[in-house]
């Protein structure tokens, strides 16, 4: 027969009632009749249905070298129940109470303890079941609906209005609202079309589109998040490295203080072997070092799925732990800070000739600039011509022809001419203002200027300012040139810029920043790999829901400098939970082993072994609770709470 | 008389004790043994892993069961951190993971607690 930790708690509360009455009752000086007989008899049960487990594996832990929290209570309430079975056989006073107490606080500990710990993990299973059950897929013509795991890659799936996208792919036809919060933790939902990707688990608000599937199974990004969850919540954090080491030694170290509590009272102390005995009882019993090892990978478990929830993924531990401690914070500029994608805010000379010009070649080429060309020319309804000859010139430009004539768009130095004294006035002033300008020239001769600026996240200044109010350092490092870096800076309150950087540098001047404390590098997954790697903490922003996992230690799934604010907060607000549950229980032993082995006795302050037990149970369940309330403590831009 | 038996009898005692827990002890090691598909260790889990260190041979599948014999809390889960698993023992007598043996390797596992260690390696 298995029993419940629960079902053997409440067989053992039962029974321990007659004993909690007579302790009870004491101060009257009542005495139950037959007490001794009746504490005899319930406390053998007890221990038969509720100690005799602890007793067994602290046996076989025995024989293993090994001492735990097992050992503890199985010598605690052995020594207080066969000795009061001897005490009863020579009429001597007995403390059946003490082994059933110990035994019924302890499994209380352990039944409470399972739940909580069964709760915690229970988010990461609720993450999980976010997944679509099953979808509408195109078979032989028809779409008909299966279990999600019949999907398979290249299917075409659709998907209503209001339903679950079952799985990670690309929109075919459709253009729709998604809701995708439960992946980035923003609850706006994002418009997608036809050519963007979806996310599975993420919801269709609002139209029928139809996706091929391009992920499925453990391959998908939910499942790869809670993969990488699964992995934090089970590393360790570098802080646990004293506790475990101290976990090692410290149930002998307890058996030993045991020891020596019992010879100091019975050789030094006087009292009676009865005495000492009971205090070395309560000394095993208060030391149980549960509260110590559940400490960190409680909070280490609701902190990191919590975080998960709002779309901050962090490794593991290590990580955690580091992020907490993070002084100055690096940011990459493009796309990073801005949003990356450069749009055209000037145009001088004849404003649709210039876009037509250089719509006309730039649709032939693929750099960001010129993406920014071709937009502001459809935007601004300019018919763009055709374009023959196309040449492209690497970090100078373009040339081509356009209706006959020879066009070039870039440098001046791509011009035969030199520009006239308006138009390099007109350059110096957009350069002042941080912008990119490219020369357009229309058989050799400079008809105009283009300025393309790439513009800060909405968000920017406003997550900047947060970090600041942290005393945490922001600095930008970008390979633009200095004037455009500065203007960026300036514009969301950035003071330190590192600017002209080439992107094989930046891995040294992250190193060079770490001198003076732990630096964060914030950038993309693609690019700043080893920026990413040599940072104390490397911060991957993925783009909305395009992230590469592996990229850094903490992954952000959401796109915004928001999320490095809300990374570090969450990171900070566990490692501080774990830091003050460590704390908490090593208080705990500290003062808990004194008092229980009699020391203040002088001053009338001492335990019996049951309220030791009590307190050992209380002290695991209040850490527990303690990691649990991370669930509700406040991150900063998490307007829901979660549960 | 009897203090002094005492005093005599709590030395001997402690000193069992450091020898006992911090003394070096040989560390049993199991094998694992070819099934059809590949290869299997039990590990049985009762007051401590036995064997705590398992041998698996590279490049064979491999599974370990762990034999939950212990009802107390302390031995609930399993972790094994290189894998990111942390499995509950108590759901069911016998608990399978897989491991990946497709690189010579050493992993750890450890109670939920990180209280009780063992290892498994591929060589």
């Amino acid at each position: 027969m298995k029993l419940s930790n629960l079902t053997r708690f409440w067989i053992a509360f039962v029974l321990a009632i007659p004993m909690l009455v007579q302790m009870l009752a004491m101060p009257w000086h009542w005495a139950m009749p037959g007490y001794r007989i009746i504490a005899f008899l319930t406390t053998t049960v007890i221990m038969a249905v509720a100690a005799l487990p602890y007793w067994k594996s602290a046996w076989a832990a025995f024989w293993h070298h090994e001492a735990n929290m097992n050992t503890l209570v199985a010598v605690g309430t052995a020594v207080a129940y066969f000795y009061s079975v001897f005490a009863l056989m020579t009429g001597r006073a007995v403390y059946f109470e003490s082994a059933a107490f110990v035994t019924v606080f302890v499994l209380l500990g352990d039944a409470m303890e399972e739940r909580m710990h069964n709760n915690a993990s229970g988010a990461l299973e609720k993450l999980f079941a976010l997944q679509a059950k099953d979808a509408t897929v195109l078979r032989q013509g028809k779409f008909v609906t299966v279990p999600l795991n019949q999907v398979k890659v290249g299917d075409q799936l659709r998907v209503e209005p209001g339903e679950k996208i079952p799985v990670d792919g690309v929109i075919l036809t459709g253009t729709a609202s998604i809701n995708e919060a439960t992946i980035t933790g923003e609850s706006i939902p994002v418009t997608k079309h036809p050519g963007d990707a979806v996310v599975g688990s993420t919801i269709n608000t609002d139209s029928v589109i139809t996706i091929r599937a391009t992920k499925v199974g453990d391959q998908t990004m939910l499942a790869q998040i809670v993969t990488m969850v699964k992995r934090a919540q089970t590393s360790h954090a570098p802080i646990q490295k004293l506790t475990d080491r101290v976990a090692g030694i410290f149930v002998p170290a307890v058996l030993i203080a045991a020891i020596v509590t019992f010879t100091a009272w019975f050789v030094l102390g006087n009292v009676s072997a009865v005495r000492a005995m009971l205090f070395a009882v309560a000394v095993i019993v208060i030391a149980c070092p549960c509260a110590l090892g559940l400490a960190t990978p409680t909070a280490l478990m609701v902190g990191t799925t919590r975080a998960a929830k709002l779309g901050v993924l962090i490794k593991n531990g290590e990580a955690l732990q580091a992020a907490a401690g993070i002084k100055t914070v690096v940011f990459d500029k493009t796309g990073t800070i801005t949003t990356g994608k450069p749009v055209v805010t000037d145009v001088i000379g004849d404003h649709d000739h210039v876009l037509a010009l250089a719509a006309a070649l730039e649709q032939s080429s693929e750099h960001p600039l010129a993406a920014a060309i071709v937009t502001a020319a459809t935007k601004a309804k300019v018919p763009v011509p055709a374009s023959s000859h196309f040449k492209n010139y690497a970090g100078q430009g373009v040339t081509g022809t356009v209706n006959g004539h020879s066009v070039a768009v870039g440098q001046e130095s791509l011009a035969n001419q030199q520009l006239s004294p308006t138009l390099t006035a007109q350059q110096r002033t957009l350069r002042q203002a941080a912008k990119t300008v490219v020369v357009v020239s229309e058989d050799g001769k400079p008809c105009g200027l283009i300025a393309i600026q790439d513009t800060p996240k909405p968000d920017a200044a406003a997550a900047i300012a947060a970090l600041k109010r942290q005393g945490i350092t922001p600095v930008m490092l970008t390979g633009d040139n200095t004037q455009v870096a500065q203007a960026i800076a300036h514009q969301v309150g950035i003071d330190q810029v590192i600017a002209g950087v080439l992107p094989a540098d930046k891995a040294m001047h992250v190193q060079a920043l770490e001198q003076h404390g732990p630096v964060a590098f914030v950038g993309d997954g693609v690019n700043d790999a080893p920026a990413l790697a040599t940072a104390t903490v490397g911060i991957a922003m993925g783009s909305g829901t395009d992230v590469a996992l592996e990229s850094g230690d903490i992954v952000l799934v959401h796109n915004d400098l928001t999320s490095v604010v809300r990374a570090l907060d969450i990171a900070t607000k566990t490692y501080r939970r774990i830091k003050l549950n460590l704390t908490g229980s090593l208080v705990y032993n500290v003062i808990g082993i004194p008092v229980a082995a009699g020391i203040f006795s002088g001053i009338g302050l001492q335990l019996s072994p049951a309220i030791a037990g009590l307190a050992m149970a209380l002290s695991s369940v209040t850490v527990v609770g303690s990691s649990l309330l991370l669930n509700i403590t406040p991150i900063v831009g998490d307007s829901r709470q979660s549960h | 008389m009897a203090k002094l038996i005492v005093l005599g009898g709590a030395l001997i005692l402690i000193g069992l004790i450091c020898w006992w827990f911090f003394g070096h002890h040989v560390q049993q090691t199991g094998r694992a043994t070819r099934t059809k598909t590949g290869q299997e260790a039990t590990v049985v889990v009762n007051g401590g892993y036995s064997p705590a260190t398992i041998v698996l041979k590279k490049g064979i599948p491999a599974k370990v069961n762990f034999e939950m014999h212990d009802s107390t809390a302390c031995l609930s889960h399993v972790v094994v951190e290189q894998l990111g698993i942390d499995k509950d023992l108590t759901k069911q007598p016998v608990t399978t993971i897989t491991v990946p043996t497709d690189q010579a390797k050493e992993f750890n596992y450890a109670c939920g607690m990180n209280m009780f260690h063992g290892k498994i390696i591929v060589k």
